[in-house]
């Protein structure tokens, strides 16, 4: 199995998919000439040519819209949004217009565009451009949301994401691109939306992650005394409630590890879930591991702090099976500043 | 015959001449008034835009566009509807909820579609369908067919970042696209002069290097021969137009306002050069149609209305499952 970077790995399933179907085509800010800022569509204006493949103005709106009409219309266009902050200003082509024309049409109308996103903190780019930002969409009907925790699964994702007749949005780690795993490639390496995946077996506890929090997750893990079982839920609308009920009814205890504001995050809904169709089972209270309901801070010692790392994710673990309590978050612990 | 044959059909009607203009501008008046009345009397629920003043926009449109051209149109958008092919019955039962509606009942007055003539789920958000108009042309580009796409706006969309922003997109990749403004004068509630720096909102197109026209809105004949040439040039390779139709909107913005805000005089002045009256003068003065003829031809456009009426009324509201239907594409 050739080992890829992430970002190889994304390009090599855009590249895969423009050869299967003549109808995807793909735009956004200096994706074409310049390859992508994160060399995500290395090689693809020159296979496919500037008609498929295109650079666009600085104008989310201008161009997630288009992307929206293209793919009302047969195209199957792939747009990139570099940082995902920056869908902020077009989110009504998404949410309000993309979400809805299924519904809006009786089902006549169906609107396959992919909206790729780099999201996530840890490479010091500041808290406008460090934010993952899922819980902007994950709770508006009609759009599909996966996030990629690595190689291995951005490139299956982004082609089932691709191929999906729905809006779907794709987030990916940025601070996943620059490493490299083995990647399965080719149509048997495609992963359904809406599956996750076990990462790791495991008896006294149920780790839920998704994105960047994975392979953190799973460090805790491989780390640890205790025997948990990893989750990279993988698509997060829909999410895989059976993977899930059945890794929790096993283990009786569910821990989510989430790289967003605490309030809002994902891990709420996780968790409502768990807690109402699992309560018999369940031996501990449910427990979020998250970041604080602050912006994302800027020096390098600040932002490994604000982020959920394997030590962490470990303690908080550890101390929920010593103690049958759910752990304070470590801001609670903090003397209040004013 | 189904639902999309009958839209096609009436669509072809309507390019057979200057009395199938008129025929749809009448319908659309007809059917404006009766949908403006019917919220008064509150026997509709909810909201409605309606486009009296403006039907020459819409029916020459509707005149020089193609089937498989795609539109994009505004939450006033029944006038285009109608005008497109879209049947008076699946119109006016959408708006009133019924499942005989175009999407069903569950879209209502501002959400209008039918794609078997180019009619894009039709957009509640101002600005919005001017870069969806731009991406169905990119569609018609990348697969080198000579289909356009037509957004169709407002004056208080261009103001909005959707347009500037749709419009450069459409310029810089040259797209087979027409943008039309229908400047109605008012912004929801606000003239436009008092949002807009400049008379004539055509000017904008010299920002994208496109040609930029005023085009008087209220003589149908004008408006298909303005929107064919722009569809002409755009089909050939040319890129984008932006057409500014100079028009009025008779109503208030929406059911709720009466428009008191409008200046003493200016709808009598408008009223003068009314689209359908100067049309159907017009035409008895070419000798193209008779007064007889232009009288039967509203009778029969009277008996169409009502009996869209009768039958919208008559059809089932749309039910709890079909709340649950088309969330997601299979």
């Amino acid at each position: 199995m050739r080992k890829m970077r992430m970002n190889q790995a994304i390009a090599t399933a855009l590249a895969d998919e423009m050869r299967s179907n003549p109808d995807v085509v793909m735009f956004g800010e200096d994706i074409a000439v310049a390859e992508g800022p994160f060399k995500t569509s290395a090689g693809l204006l020159k296979e496919f040519g500037p008609s498929r493949v295109r650079d666009t103005p600085i104008s989310e709106m201008g161009f997630l819209g288009a992307a929206v009409g293209a793919a009302s219309t047969g195209l199957r266009p792939v747009v990139e949004i570099m940082f995902i902050e920056f869908i902020g200003v077009a989110l009504d082509q998404l949410v309000t217009e993309a979400a809805k024309f299924h519904y809006l049409s009786r089902g006549t109308v169906s609107v396959p565009l992919t909206v790729r996103g780099s999201i996530g903190a840890g490479l010091g780019f500041g808290c406008q451009h460090s934010q993952t930002l899922e819980s902007w969409m994950y709770s508006t009907p009609g759009i599909k949301l996966a996030v990629a925790s690595g190689a291995h699964n951005a490139y299956g994702l982004l082609r089932a994401a691709i191929r999906d007749d729905n809006p779907v949005v794709f987030l990916e780690p940025r601070a996943r691109y620059a490493k490299r795993e083995p990647v399965p490639t080719g149509e048997d390496a495609i992963i359904p939306l809406g599956r996750a995946a076990t990462v790791r077996e495991g008896s006294d506890v149920t780790l839920v992650a998704l994105g960047a929090m994975v392979p953190a997750a799973l460090q805790a893990a491989e780390e640890a005394p205790w025997s948990a079982e990893v989750i990279d839920l993988q698509t997060l609308v829909p999410y895989d409630k059976e993977t899930l009920a059945r890794s929790v009814s096993k283990t009786g205890r569910l821990v989510t590890v989430e790289e967003n504001p605490l309030t809002g995050g994902w891990g709420g809904e996780i968790t409502s879930f768990v807690t109402s169709e699992l309560f018999g089972d369940l031996q501990a209270p449910p427990v979020r591991i998250a970041c604080p309901d602050i912006h994302v801070p800027y020096g390098r010692e600040l932002e490994q702090r604000y982020l959920p790392g394997p030590d962490y994710i470990a303690q908080q673990v550890g101390s929920l099976l010593d103690t049958g309590t759910r752990p304070a978050h470590w801001w609670e612990t903090r003397e209040v500043v004013a | 015959m189904s639902g999309a044959d009958a839209s096609l059909d009436r669509r072809l009607r309507l390019q057979s001449g200057p009395a199938g203009r008129y025929e749809a501008m009448f319908e659309i008046r007809a059917f404006e008034d009766r949908v403006q009345a019917m919220f008064f009397e509150g026997t509709v629920h909810g909201t409605t835009h309606t486009c009296q003043g403006q039907e020459a926009v819409s029916v020459g449109i509707a005149a020089a566009a193609r089937p498989t051209d795609t539109v994009t149109c505004t939450y006033r958008g029944h006038g285009h509807a109608l005008a497109l092919g879209m049947p008076p019955v699946t119109v006016l039962a959408e708006i009133m909820g019924r499942r005989a509606g175009s999407v069903g009942g569950v879209g209502g007055s501002m959400h209008l579609c039918d794609t078997s003539v180019g009619l894009l789920p039709t957009f509640a958000i101002v600005g919005a369908g001017i870069p969806v108009a731009a991406g169905a042309a990119l569609t018609a580009q990348v697969r080198g067919t000579d289909d356009a796409a037509i957004a169709i706006f407002g004056d208080g969309a261009t103001n909005i970042g959707a347009f500037h922003e749709g419009l450069n997109l459409a310029a810089i990749w040259k797209l087979p696209a027409v943008f039309v403004c229908e400047n109605n004068q008012y912004g929801e509630y606000s003239a436009i002069h008092l949002t807009t720096p400049i008379e004539n909102i055509a000017d904008r197109a010299a920002s994208y290097g496109i040609p930029g026209h005023v085009v008087d809105g209220q003589d149908v004949d004008v408006v298909a021969s303005a929107v064919g040439e722009a569809l002409e040039r755009a089909r050939a390779g040319g890129g984008p137009t932006l057409l500014e139709m100079k028009t009025y909107r008779y109503a208030g913005h929406s059911r709720a306002d009466t428009a008191p805000y409008r200046p003493e005089g200016e709808f009598d002045r408008w009223y003068e050069r009314d689209p359908i009256n100067t049309y159907r003068s017009r035409l008895i003065e070419e000798g193209e149609v008779t007064a007889e003829e232009a009288g039967e031809i509203e009778a029969r456009v009277a008996r169409r209305v009502a009996d869209a009426e009768a039958t919208a009324s008559a059809d089932d509201p749309a039910t709890v499952d079909d709340m649950f239907r088309h969330i997601y594409a299979p």
